[in-house]
């Protein structure tokens, strides 16, 4: 199996294990969470390390480059929106790890910013695929859950817009995967 | 007996060069439910007074297939005498093995129900809008110091210390009932009796309470005022031997002490401490002070985003009362010594392998996460189990384990669908033998493994009804992992990864081992020679 396949099947489940252990009897489990997100983590870089060589081998110009970190970011946003909290108890860690990962975000969307807010402006689309940009080499994230809050969409399109100006390494696309911190989506109490 | 004799003969364990297991024979098989049951109507007809949610005369089938059944944790106490099991339901069941009779020498003990109770119950944190499951993570006997007995039983937020004792003698001799508590004719009461027990004779105090008079002398038991005219004479109650009664008391609750999940406790060998683990800290409590206890270890970073290890097991050193160990998720043991410094954060010795690169997968994290440490019986070794081995370290190596043993490795390579079951989360125990020498530890498909440190072989046993008739030899299971599979041998791709065996524990000092699969309870010993 393909391993970007097989990163984006286990970034996906962990993301959904996440979800289903809230409503688990006992509460969240500190040690079951935490082995989620490694396993995110994990899968993640090597999702990145795997589609960068193959991007490097495919397409040497900067344009594939960039279609491969917004190719890279759909993961990551998975991350950060599906993780938004639905619930009122949601801890602080959550919500710092989710800001701390849209910041990572607007770096990598720093290249083609202009392009991706204008298919983020459209508020009426729901799917999350419409935010991806139209590529030869991209597959449909159809791994992604489907049911998005409202609240999120738009929350993310708020943060993104303001944090355009603010990111200053829009050239260096390769070196911003790597600084980008992973969000936590572990919650405590 | 024959039977038997041939089976052995023909029987060609591997095993049977040693001592404590030449076959393995199952006991018995106590379905949980059913034991309850036996104990709930016993052979008088007396019912206990615990409570026991179910109706009693639940079919086995419903019975099986209830989640609060299902088995939490198995302990023998110190003697192995007793064996206390916990279930998801909050309850904890104690066996206790039946004295040998003369009369049937090659019977062994059995262990049959003793006492059974509620401990936990479920509870609701209302702050946090949480619910605390009564499941029983840990039960930790108390060394004997009297007639009575004491455990420590732990959910995931409360330890409470329970004393199981004995009632063997009721009040008898009343003087307006009889023996099987008819009411008598009051006029062929006609004298003052008191019996005596075997020695004693006792004085009561017989007199009368303001809110409801006391003593039957003036109503019968049915509550209703009897005619003093018609009452000759005063008899006094005594006590008299009964039939055993088995009375579980909370003496201790141990809570608000731990912000996340208990995964272990553990009793020091001073007697008079012991630990409780959550997933950041342990904390130090006196066994008779239930409002304060000390945190002994707290790993809890500044900023939780950059948590990157939870602890997962601890345990006290069976001699030495200053010194514990501690499993990490990252697959890494901390020893610690409490002399110092008050907050053991910095440990003494750091037990810690490299990890194969060979092996690296997305899974490597989670395999690697230590689910059960157990020092020897000596304090000289450490076991610790992960997904897919058994190690043993010596204390005196930190640098690698001493030896590693494969549980099974079959499934390294289906690591990604025992993710996406949640298999690879489960938690297996590992204990050690009585003379340190033998590890036993769970598998899936009702499977369990053991390991001889000396002779270096290991043998796959199961755990089920089929194989289980009393008496009979437990034949070694071998999975087959590729190409041709014979005859007995199972394919990893029909194991039932439902039926696991995640707690099991071995009598301290004979070789009788008890396994929890799921609902039931297997007890197995070694035949005798």
């Amino acid at each position: 199996m393909d391993v970007t396949t097989e990163a984006k099947q286990i970034m996906v489940q962990a993301l959904s294990k996440m979800y289903s252990s809230r409503t688990q009897r006992g509460g969240l489990r500190l040690h079951r969470s935490l082995l989620l997100t490694l396993v995110m983590k994990s899968a993640r870089d090597i999702y990145h390390s795997a589609r960068l060589t193959s991007e490097k081998t495919g397409q040497s110009d900067t344009h594939g480059v960039t279609e491969s970190t917004s190719q890279a970011e759909e993961p990551m946003d998975t991350t950060s929106s599906t993780t938004t909290p639905l619930r009122a108890t949601a801890t602080q860690a959550i919500e710092d790890g989710q800001r701390s990962g849209l910041e990572g975000h607007s770096h990598l969307h720093e290249p083609a910013g202009l392009t991706v807010d204008k298919e983020n402006c459209n508020p009426a689309r729901m799917d999350r695929h419409s935010r991806k940009r139209r590529s030869k080499t991209a597959t449909e994230p159809d791994f992604l859950p489907c049911k998005k809050a409202k609240l999120e969409f738009a929350e993310v399109r708020g943060i993104l817009q303001a944090s355009q100006n603010n990111s200053a390494n829009c050239g260096r696309a390769l070196d911003s995967l790597s600084l980008v911190p992973m969000p936590r989506t572990i919650v405590t109490f | 007996m024959d039977e038997e004799i041939d089976t052995r003969k023909i029987n060609n364990s591997f095993l049977r060069d040693h001592n404590y297991a030449t076959e393995v024979q199952p006991v018995q098989t106590l379905d949980y439910i059913d034991s309850i049951k036996a104990f709930f109507f016993s052979d008088n007809g007396q019912l206990r007074s615990f409570t026991q949610p179910e109706p009693p005369l639940m079919r086995r089938q419903e019975a099986f297939n209830r989640t609060a059944d299902i088995i939490s944790t198995v302990e023998f106490n110190s003697t192995g005498e007793l064996l206390a099991t916990g279930d998801k339901g909050g309850r904890v069941v104690v066996f206790q093995r039946e004295q040998e009779s003369k009369n049937q020498p090659h019977r062994r003990g059995e262990y049959n129900v003793y006492s059974t109770f509620q401990s936990h119950e479920p509870e609701f944190d209302y702050l946090k809008s949480l619910e605390i499951e009564e499941k029983i993570n840990k039960i930790r006997w108390l060394p004997q110091q009297n007639a009575a007995y004491f455990l420590l039983s732990t959910n995931d937020k409360t330890v409470k210390l329970w004393k199981i004792s004995e009632r063997d003698k009721r009040p008898e001799g009343y003087n307006l009932k009889d023996e099987e508590g008819r009411i008598r004719d009051p006029t062929t009461i006609t004298a003052l009796r008191i019996l005596l027990d075997h020695k004693t004779v006792k004085l009561w105090k017989i007199s009368e309470r303001d809110k409801r008079p006391e003593g039957y002398n003036l109503k019968d038991e049915e509550g209703r005022i009897r005619d003093p005219t018609t009452i000759t004479a005063l008899r006094v109650p005594v006590l008299r031997p009964m039939d055993l009664m088995v009375e579980a008391t909370p003496r201790r609750i141990f809570s608000n002490a731990h912000t996340y999940h208990i995964n272990s406790i553990s009793v020091n060998s001073d007697y008079e401490t012991y630990m409780s683990t959550d997933d950041l800290r342990i904390n130090l409590w006196n066994l008779e002070i239930t409002n304060r206890s000390f945190n002994i270890v707290d790993i809890k970073p500044a900023n939780m985003e950059e948590l990157t290890e939870v602890i997962t097991a601890a345990e006290f050193h069976p001699n030495q009362c200053n010194t514990f160990v501690y499993s990490s998720s990252k697959g890494s043991i901390r020893l610690c010594d409490m002399r110092t410094s008050a907050l053991c954060d910095n440990h003494s010795k750091l037990f810690e392998e490299p990890e194969d690169p060979s092996n690296r997968s997305f899974f490597s994290e989670i395999i690697s996460s230590i689910s059960d440490v157990k020092f020897s019986h000596s304090g000289r070794y450490l076991m610790t189990r992960d997904y897919l081995t058994v190690k043993v370290w010596d204390i005196n190596m930190e640098s690698k384990p001493l030896e590693t043993y494969q549980v099974h490795d079959y499934l390294r390579s289906k690591l990604c669908s025992l993710y996406e079951n949640d298999c690879i989360f489960d938690k297996f125990e590992c204990v050690w033998n009585g003379t340190d020498s033998v590890l036993m530890t769970g598998s899936y498909n009702n499977f369990f493994r053991m390991f001889d440190r000396n002779t270096k072989r290991d043998v796959t046993l199961e755990a089920s009804r089929e194989n289980s008739k009393p008496r009979a030899i437990l034949k070694p299971r071998k999975v087959c992992v590729g190409g041709k599979r014979r005859k007995d041998e199972i394919s990893v791709d029909s194991l039932d990864f439902s039926k696991k065996i995640l707690h099991t524990a071995w009598h301290p000092n004979e070789n009788i081992i008890a396994v929890a699969a799921t609902n039931n309870l297997y007890i197995f010993q070694d035949k005798v020679n």
